[in-house]
């Protein structure tokens, strides 16, 4: 018999919720605004990551980048279903929770943003799937492998 | 990180606004601070003397959504707030030719605005068409290079706000008591030093937009003193506009939100003042600035088809320099677009300053209340556009899909004239 151990990384909640997903890992920030469009696709031409599409996966970059107004792209993209199902950080972005805070607050959609320490950020790499689970209450999240 | 969460403690009053004690869009604006509170591990909110507020931009239903909902709940600003640039020109409605939804509904995002109180400034540039916050006041702005400009410039305190949050300030009158609120994150941990390079390199306004980029790739959103480069704040506007332009910039390829130039911005008399303890130190050279500058432009090719200028919106200052360099010379070339977007604020002193009828006598536009590169302006033919302003180059290529080519004031006019990309390599040896 085979067992499937599985993996609990464990982060600090910056916006509560729930996701299951593919990872897509930046190797460096992307701002919402002008480096994402409305299809959460990556049109920075001067980002690695430049095609790269979002939707639908769980999006795990270092830090935030850009314009402020990457929060209304992001609630925008969460309305819509073209964003990320969760986000995953080494150091949160008060930009895209403020995203986050605002849809949780009009549609009721709550999509976790988590930040890691380095150690269990490294861990997450591209394609894998994860489960996030990040409580508001006490502010632990976990990421499942 | 830490795992602990740190106790946000409110006050009674505050306690009060998120029981619903102030109606419910004070409920609604001060969960969202208390959410932003908590990610940020803040102590407590505190009180803030003004708001800049960036969701004046129609990005899609979500801004509209939340925006007309505060109205509809009886919203109201509680604290000075001016708007950012909107999807309209209100004043020269022609010049936007965007498609009907999001003219409708940027109009209706804006007259939400209104409604809640907020001044009709409808500029990136609040700081240059009247609201400058004093020195070591709290302020809860958005729109990044505004950000960068008032805590780096003026040396109010600002965090990184967004839309949505920027609202829910002016509603409440708090903010998180967190990020670049505090004194120790106000230290610079990183220091570029251009001590070795000819100030001659810093003459013109280009050489500042390449400067915005090193220092947002060096730095990232960590803050930055740079030491080395020349300067005056109270030189009747030169080197505000500079750092004007060099923040908007660093805001754009990194996430800057406070810069230190030693001996020019107001908390940084000497390196001692403001440098945290075992800083990093990095030795800047001319190579360093011109590999910068070739980030800012797409094409080598000298066809022109359209000037831009005024990212973020031109001031006064930046008038009278496009008035000089302009003269009683040739006007532009027929064949080339040539626009500045500023305030309406700007725009109504300048005229009466004369400079404005300048540029549009040798055939310039302006555009106020939005901005080139966030709404539909250009002619849809247009395919090479030359820009002074680093933020512009940096976003313009992705959102409109042209070429661009980053020129000093100077040389944008020569090349309006020539009506092909006319620059002159020799400041940047």
């Amino acid at each position: 018999m085979v067992l499937t151990v599985s993996k609990v990384l464990i982060g600090k909640t910056s916006h509560p919720g729930v996701a299951e997903g593919e990872v897509l890992v930046l190797t460096e920030p992307v701002s919402f605004w002008g480096g994402v469009n409305h299809h959460g696709e990556i049109i920075d031409v001067h980002h690695a990551q430049h095609k790269a599409k979002m939707t639908n996966k769980i999006l795990v970059m270092p830090s935030g980048r850009g314009s402020s107004s990457a929060t209304a792209v992001l609630a925008e993209l969460i309305r819509t279903g073209d964003g990320p199902l969760g986000i995953v950080m080494l150091q949160c972005d008060t930009i895209l929770v403020i995203g986050a805070l605002v849809s949780a607050e009009i549609y009721g959609i709550s999509m976790p943003i988590v930040e890691l320490a380095q150690a269990e950020y490294d861990q997450l790499t591209d394609g894998m799937n994860v489960a996030i689970a990040a409580d508001s209450q006490s502010q632990v999240a976990t990421v499942t492998l | 990180m830490s795992l602990a969460p740190m106790q946000l403690v409110l006050s009674d009053e505050e306690t009060a606004m998120l029981a619903g004690e102030h109606g419910e869009a004070v409920a609604m604006c001060m969960r969202i601070i208390v959410g932003v509170a908590k990610a940020n591990g803040a102590e407590k909110l505190i009180e803030i003397e003004s708001a800049h507020a960036d969701g004046t931009l129609y990005h899609g239903e979500a801004g509209l959504d939340f925006t007309e909902k505060l109205v509809a709940l009886g919203g109201k600003v509680k604290v000075k707030t001016t708007t950012n640039v909107g999807s309209l020109d209100l004043l020269h409605p022609t010049l936007v030719h965007g498609d009907e939804i999001t003219m409708a509904h940027g109009r209706r995002l804006m007259d939400a605005h209104i409604a809640l109180g907020c001044e009709p400034t409808w500029s990136c540039a609040p700081y240059q068409a009247g609201h400058r916050p004093a020195f070591g006041s709290h302020v809860a702005w958005a729109e990044s290079n505004a950000i960068a400009f008032v805590n780096s410039v003026l040396g109010a305190r600002s965090d990184r706000y967004g839309d949505f949050l920027d609202l829910s300030a002016a509603v409440t009158g708090r903010v998180p008591f967190g990020g670049l609120h505090h004194d120790a994150a106000r230290k610079a941990v990183l220091v570029l030093d251009f001590s070795n390079i000819d100030s001659k390199m810093f003459s013109e306004d280009a050489a500042w937009a390449a400067l915005g980029v090193l220092l947002g790739n060096k730095a990232g959103t960590r803050v930055a003193a740079m030491v080395g480069l020349p300067g005056d704040l109270a030189d009747g506007g030169v080197t505000e506009d500079r750092l004007k332009g060099m923040g908007a910039t660093s805001a754009s390829a990194g996430g800057v939100g406070l810069f230190h130039v030693v001996g020019i911005t107001p908390e940084a008399p000497t390196l001692a003042a403001i440098v945290a303890p075992n800083a990093e130190h990095v030795v800047m050279t001319a190579q360093d600035v011109r590999e910068a500058r070739d980030q800012l432009s797409t094409t080598t090719s000298d066809k022109l088809d359209a000037i831009s200028l005024g990212t973020p919106h031109f001031s006064v200052d930046e008038f009278r320099a496009v008035a000089e360099a302009i003269g009683d010379g040739p006007k532009f070339a027929k064949q080339i677009d040539f626009y500045i977007s500023t305030s309406r604020d700007v725009l109504a002193r300048s005229k009466d300053l004369g400079y404005l009828d300048v540029f549009t006598n040798a055939g310039g536009r302006v555009l106020t209340d939005t901005c080139t590169y966030v709404t539909p302006v250009l002619n849809q033919n247009v395919k090479n556009v030359m820009t002074n302003s680093g933020k512009w180059a940096w976003y313009a290529p992705g959102n409109l899909g042209i070429d661009v080519v980053l020129g000093s004031l100077t040389e944008c006019v020569a090349s309006a004239r020539a009506g092909r990309v006319v620059r002159d390599e020799s400041l940047w040896s």
